[in-house]
């Protein structure tokens, strides 16, 4: 990706941040597939997560990227505790909750807030704005100084919304500001993490924008870490410090933002970068790599042994299918950037001598249109 | 070359703006004004012309069963005099004892006419048998809902091998005849509390009445409950709920019964009708309330045997049965839409 994005390039460290919020270690979810009759029987498992490892530090923005189906949201809702793992370890400021109750939780549960996908299913369209903000500190037994209605009314103005809107009900708004009033909603417990699943994606992108500033604004006033779930490449390189890259319910490749985006070394890292549609004016030379993959993710009931990326590698061996690679650190990659592959990349996007294209279809359009000029000249 | 158009464009739009301008300031005072969500029920159901005459006829309805013996007392006549054998009131009865008088014996003293037979007062029995009746079905009506919302909340939200169950055992009851049930058992539940030799207690009756409805009446509104929480619960705010750590009871009565209560307020209103039309069939095979109560359904019953005779008795029961129940449904109706935010403002 070439810097003269439009969107500007973030300022801040590059490093992981010292203190460790949120630590996932071999998180695990399968999802079992029962079949069979007149019994049912566990017949298989959608393996949605594989034992991934992610750290969130303190007011640290993390992004999580991948393709659709590859986990991200099951992550975000492990994280939560939405879903109960299979197997691994999530760990809360030193505290294991991976298994934790409601009641356990209880102390927790404040620090962690969600902000969802969908805010036209997000807001419950029986409540109205104030009591749809005001529920969680009800739950939570939280007294805000002035009452829940003052403090309602101060955070519908600190997502930009008119604290006059506290009668109304969520279908009186637009999308943009129903997600908004979700922010609202998630901040009610001056959470210290925040899990952000897929939150603009829904939005339109003139929208879009003014959420993601929004959630800036609230990052860095209130200094709540993020673990940011998105397919928008774009967005996540504005919001994110640090960048997890999934493929399958694995993560392979995690590093700051500039290693991710800059000097990646993963094989789908570059294809994923090099599928941003960028524009460019005419007389700039295109010196991006292109790198087009065919076919789609594999199923996630039978993943490929070893690397599950393998079969649309361009550079996969005998060893990919054998051995699965672990997520290290690579030589000549920076501290905190960890790639999972066996032959890495180059760490750069820039254009190589050959495009790599995978689809079969598109090589024979590409080269006969190659061919074609030459005869006519 | 755009210019002319415009200009000619422009004309119209400048013309219209005083008038928009004028209309924004007068609904901008109004528009300031929070009210909150009852306050915007209560005035969308105001709108509503039809749920207000039939919540009218029906609070009417009410009221007179309730003020029933008042109004006897104000009336002067009651339902369990046979006001044919009555020294006052010579020839009520004809040889035939059909009503003397035309259409059923109608008069200034007996505004609805006089029972054939017995010459009982048709207007106290009917007063006092729409209190039977709205007074059972009331009760068997709320008894109904809650179990079935209990059940199909429960069923519904917490899903797998609960519902499972649950499901079957409502399949189970569905499956029951419920009008043979109801008339086969109603003697064996009388005889559980009362031995056969022994005079039965009336409210022994309305007990055992009640229970047999109860028990054959949830299911239809547990399945509707049980499917709308099932597509409820996997919405997003009930997650959110979830991650701000509500517990289940909080999550099934804040997130999720509000959003039910429209399903169950029109099934309600189905319900309570057919109710008091299943206590009036009771009576009328004759398992229900016996001589003298006096009961909706049992009118239906004598003026089945008589109306060839004197089709007047059958009318004033029967009307007050249909406006009733007519009135009932469609303010149900109205309340749905009062209750649904997103209908007209």
């Amino acid at each position: 990706m070439s810097d003269n994005l439009t969107l500007p390039a973030q300022q801040g460290a590059t490093g992981t941040s010292a203190e460790t919020l949120l630590e996932v270690e071999g998180l695990t979810k399968h999802f079992p597939i029962y079949g069979g009759f007149p019994i049912k029987r566990k017949v298989g498992a959608v393996q949605a997560v594989d034992g991934i490892d992610l750290t969130v530090g303190v007011g640290e923005s993390v992004g999580l990227v991948g393709e659709s189906g590859c986990g991200k949201s099951t992550t975000g809702r492990l994280i939560t505790r939405l879903l109960e793992p299979t197997a691994g370890k999530i760990t809360y400021q030193g505290q294991d909750i991976t298994h934790a109750s409601r009641r356990q939780l209880a102390p927790v549960r404040s620090e962690i807030q969600m902000i969802f996908q969908d805010p036209y299913s997000s807001l419950n369209p029986r409540q109205t704005v104030g009591t749809i903000i005001k529920s969680p500190m009800e739950v939570n037994g939280i007294n805000p100084e002035g009452g829940r209605e003052k403090k309602v009314r101060e955070l519908l103005e600190l997502v930009g919304l008119n604290p006059e809107h506290y009668n109304r009900f969520p279908h009186e708004f637009s999308g943009g500001q129903r997600q908004r009033i979700g922010v609202a909603r998630a901040l009610a417990l001056n959470p210290k993490l925040i899990v952000a699943d897929e939150p603009v994606s829904a939005l339109d992108v003139s929208i879009q924008a003014q959420v993601v500033n929004l959630l800036q604004k609230v990052q860095d006033e209130l200094g709540i870490a993020f673990l940011f779930i998105a397919h928008d490449l774009a967005i996540v390189r504005h919001f994110s410090q640090r960048v997890a890259v999934m493929y399958l319910g694995k993560v392979v490749e995690v590093g700051d933002r500039d290693s991710i985006y800059n000097r990646p070394r993963h094989p789908y890292t570059h294809a994923l970068l090099s599928a941003v549609p960028e524009v460019a004016v005419d007389d700039e030379a295109d010196d991006k790599e292109r790198i087009r993959l065919a076919g789609d993710v594999p199923s996630p009931i039978h993943p490929p042994s070893g690397c599950r990326f393998r079969t649309r590698c361009w550079k996969a061996q005998d060893k990919c299918a054998s051995e699965e690679p672990p997520l290290i650190q690579i030589s000549g990659n920076r501290e905190g950037h960890l790639t999972a592959c066996h032959f890495p990349e180059e760490p750069t996007t820039e254009a190589r001598e050959e495009d790599v294209v995978m689809d079969p279809a598109l090589k024979a359009l590409e080269d006969s249109a190659a061919d074609e000029p030459a005869t006519k000249d | 070359m755009t210019s002319p158009t415009k200009a000619e464009g422009s004309g119209p739009s400048v013309a219209l703006d005083p008038e928009l301008a004028s209309t924004t300031e007068v609904d901008k005072p109004k528009k300031l004004e929070g009210r909150s969500p009852g306050q915007l029920m209560w005035q969308r159901f105001k709108r509503d012309r039809t749920g207000v005459v039939s919540a009218c006829v029906v609070i009417f309805f009410f009221l007179i069963a309730a003020l029933a013996p008042v109004i006897s007392k104000l009336y002067g006549k009651d339902p369990y005099t046979l006001y044919a054998q009555e020294p006052d009131f010579p020839f009520l009865l004809d040889d035939f004892a059909m009503p003397t008088g035309s259409f059923g014996g109608m008069s200034g003293d007996f505004w609805f006419g006089v029972e054939p037979k017995l010459g009982r007062d048709v207007f106290t029995m009917l007063l006092y048998g729409m209190r039977t009746s709205l007074y059972m079905a009331v009760i068997v009506t709320t008894f109904s809902v809650v179990t079935g919302v209990i059940i199909g909340m429960v069923g519904g939200y917490f899903g797998g091998k609960v519902d499972y169950w649950l499901g079957r055992v409502t399949d189970f009851f569905l499956a029951f005849p419920s009008q043979l049930f109801f008339i086969a058992f109603m003697p064996v539940v009388t005889a559980l509390f009362v031995s056969p030799t022994d005079e039965t207690p009336t409210y022994i009756r309305a007990v055992a009445i009640i229970l047999v409805l109860w028990f054959l009446g949830w299911m239809g509104l547990a399945r509707l409950v049980r499917s709308s929480v099932l597509s409820l619960r996997e919405r997003e705010f009930v997650e959110a709920a979830k991650v701000s750590g509500a517990s289940p009871w909080r999550i099934v009565r804040k997130e999720i019964l509000p959003n039910i209560v429209t399903p169950i307020l029109v099934q309600s209103t189905y319900i309570l009708p057919s109710t008091i039309l299943t206590i009036a069939f009771l009576s009328f095979v004759g398992v229900g309330f016996v001589e003298p109560t006096p009961d909706w359904g049992r009118m239906f019953a004598i003026g089945a045997e008589v109306y060839e005779q004197d089709p007047m008795f059958m009318f004033f029961p029967g009307v007050a049965l249909v406006i009733f129940v007519l009135s009932f449904n469609l303010l149900g109706d109205s309340v749905r839409d009062a209750f649904d935010p997103k209908t007209g403002r």
